[in-house]
């Protein structure tokens, strides 16, 4: 093996982990190396173990099976409160009793830190995550939403781990607020340095943050890699969807070189074998909304369909189409200055060429 | 309102209706007041009425029934007088409600946090071993622990009966009676404690472990703060009822210890003196009351519940 110029550790590493609650797999085999210093982003939708596995890295539960290691030490039992991670809960968990001030500080009066320097600390990490000082001594249940999610961030901090993990924080948080929320985590996971492991079942959300991302489904790590690798190679056809709304076509390959016969719709397509299994003879297509187009006369494209435009979706500056293509709804998407003078019930033709579409394996 | 629109120049519609509607509604009580007048009049006749007789009948010359028609605090003074030995009475009763408030705080505590967290699926079968007894009349309870301890009685003298000494011979003392306020009011503790921990989110303590406590530190922290308005509910019914509690005394304590309550009865009904024994009442609901309302002024229920 040669040497890398910065070799990066892995600071958390999961072989075979699963966890079962009586018969039901909530997490099946993972391994994972999460790199130290990075920001990773696990996505994957309702109910697909995430929160599960980090209760478990966070110690709140145990592995039914497979091992957890810390700076290469196994720590399927540690307690959490003996952990150098520390977790911001999907519901924050802030202590409805306590003041901004106290929360803050309770990782620090556990640990047995004299009162004032405890507020000198917690001052400082009110800066960090932008609270106004005057908040130390508000009622936590006073604050707003964006607020709350600043203290519980400032008291995770104030535990001072190496591993920060997040459930799904900005899970309640409105749209603007949360993109700016996002960029400050950002900024944050760059100043303090710390790895941070993040939760969510928004792969935008993921898209934005993350040095990589692991997609998981059904309890299984399905691809890790960085946001580009999601995006643009996909390994299955729920990875390709989870990235965003895109027209998926099945195909089945009936001859080496010949153009592959269309099940779900009518057709033979030019198609790139697929990047996982260049022998499989049968696979997903999977077009982006952008990259389809609609085709005039004297138009051509390698690929195309015919049907009726049904539907229209201003997306700013972008408006979306939905085609009726049999009994299939294609998704196109033109920018603002190439819309369709008259869209509703209008008969169309959309092509594509296949180096714009992206084939995963059935 | 009906003149408002009346007087309008421009809302002809409404006319018509106006005159009709208000006239209804002045008539009838708010929906909120029709729904509690139920409640309302029993309390009136159940709860008002009784209590305005009493303390009528408190000023009242004694061993009389010259209620309304005479005034006098000769039954008030009969009580601080230093002579008299009700004051005994009331420090027995302040005495075991104190203790049973305080020990049933001690037991039932490990109970509900079991309820919550170790009984899993048994919780709701255990709930309901410990509202059991409470479909038996108390009287004939604490007659059952009579009929067990009592010399000659099951205990002793199945012991005898196998050739051993006998049993001990603990009732009618002031620890039995104890015992036997344990046992009657542990549900009155234990259902509102249960209630208070139940209201501590798991995730609270998930939280508060994460983030280095220890569980001792977790429970002081966090969950006693927090399951504190259920506990104080707890502790001030058992505290109420164990000052009020007359049959533990009377059944399990023979005649050794007077409470007040016992008092109170005897004033009216051996002595005939209603109006000592409406006094006495009196002091006593003033006392429990003002006991009342300063556990609950400085028991912010709301900020205790992180609602504000
Ligand atoms: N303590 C438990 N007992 C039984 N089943 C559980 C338990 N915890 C989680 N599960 C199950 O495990 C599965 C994964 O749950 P988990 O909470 O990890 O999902 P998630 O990916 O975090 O979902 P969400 O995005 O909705 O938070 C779910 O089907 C859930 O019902
Ligand atoms: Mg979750």
């Amino acid at each position: 093996m040669t040497q890398e110029a910065a070799p990066k550790l892995p600071i958390l590493q999961l072989v075979g982990v699963r966890k079962t609650f009586n018969d039901f797999v909530a997490v099946e085999k993972i391994d994972l190396d999460v790199i130290e210093g990075e920001f990773l982003t696990i996505v994957g939708p309702s109910g697909s173990g995430k929160t599960t596995l980090l209760r478990m890295l966070a110690g709140m539960d145990q592995p039914s099976e497979g091992n957890i290691t810390l700076h290469g030490e196994r720590i399927n039992e540690v307690p959490p409160n003996k952990r150098p991670t520390c977790l911001v809960f999907q519901s924050l968990a802030l202590f409805p009793h306590k003041s901004v001030g106290d929360n803050i500080e309770f990782p620090l009066k556990v640990r047995g830190v004299d009162a004032k320097a405890r507020k000198a600390r917690a001052l400082e990490l009110m800066r960090v995550v932008r609270l106004p000082e005057s908040y130390h001594s508000k009622n936590v249940m006073k604050c707003s939403g964006g607020e709350r999610q600043r203290v519980a961030l400032a008291r995770a901090l104030a535990y001072d781990p190496e591993v920060l993990f997040f459930d799904e924080p900005l899970s309640a948080i409105d749209y603007k607020l949360k993109k700016v929320l996002e960029k400050e985590l950002k900024d944050l996971h760059k100043e303090t340095g710390k790895t941070f492991i993040y939760i969510t079942h928004s792969l935008e959300e993921a898209m934005v943050m993350s040095d990589r991302i692991g997609v998981m489904r059904a309890g299984r790590l399905v691809q890790v890699g960085t946001p580009e690798q999601i995006y643009n190679h996909p390994v299955d056809r729920f990875v390709s969807e989870f990235v965003g709304e895109v027209n998926v076509i099945e195909v089945k390959k009936e001859q080496d070189g010949a153009p592959w016969r269309g099940i779900d719709v009518p057709g033979a397509f030019h198609v790139r074998p697929p990047e996982e299994d260049a022998e499989a003879d049968h696979a997903f297509v999977v077009i982006r909304p952008e990259y389809l187009r609609f085709l005039g006369a004297g138009d051509t494209a390698q690929n195309s369909l015919k049907g009726t435009v049904y539907n229209e979706y201003s997306l700013g500056s972008r408006i979306q189409y939905q085609v009726r293509v049999g009994e299939k709804v294609m998704l196109v998407e033109l920018s603002r200055s190439k819309a369709l003078p008259i869209a509703a019930d209008r008969s169309v033709t959309v092509g594509w060429d296949a180096a714009d579409a992206i084939t995963v394996r059935a | 309102m009906a003149q408002t629109s009346l007087s309008h120049p421009t809302a002809p519609v409404s006319l018509e209706a106006a005159p009709a509607l208000p006239t209804k509604r002045d008539a009838l009580l708010s929906l909120g007041a029709r729904c509690s007048l139920p409640v309302i009049l029993l309390l009136a006749v159940g709860f008002v009425a009784p209590l305005i007789a009493i303390f009528a009948y408190s000023f009242a010359k004694p061993r009389t029934f010259e209620v309304f028609r005479s005034f006098t605090l000769v039954n008030y003074a009969e009580i601080f007088n230093g002579s008299n030995t009700v004051w005994l009475s009331f420090l027995w009763s302040l005495g075991f409600a104190f203790a049973t408030c305080a020990l049933l705080a001690l037991i039932a505590y490990p109970i509900a946090y079991g309820l919550n967290r170790v009984f899993g699926k048994w919780s709701s079968l255990v709930s309901i071993l410990f509202v059991f007894p409470l479909f038996v009349s108390e009287n004939v309870r604490l007659y059952g622990w009579v009929l067990f301890f009592i010399k000659n009685g099951v205990l002793d003298g199945t012991l005898k009966m196998l050739g051993f000494e006998g049993g001990p011979q603990i009732l009618f003392q002031p620890p039995m009676i104890l015992a036997g306020m344990l046992y009657v009011y542990l549900p009155f503790m234990l259902f509102p404690m249960t209630l208070g921990l139940a209201m501590v989110p798991r995730d609270l303590i998930d939280a508060a472990r994460d983030l280095g406590a220890n569980r001792w530190q977790i429970w002081r922290e966090v969950e006693l703060p927090l399951a504190m308005p259920g506990i104080l509910i707890g502790m001030l019914l058992t505290f109420v009822l164990g000052i009020g509690a007359v049959a533990e005394a009377k059944i399990l304590g023979g005649q050794s210890v007077i409470v007040i309550s016992h008092d109170i009865e005897i004033a009216f009904t051996y002595s005939q003196n209603w109006p000592l024994g409406s006094a006495l009442a009196v002091v006593v609901t003033i006392f429990i009351g003002a006991l009342t309302l300063a556990v609950f002024s400085r028991l912010d229920l709301d900020r205790l519940l992180g609602r504000r």
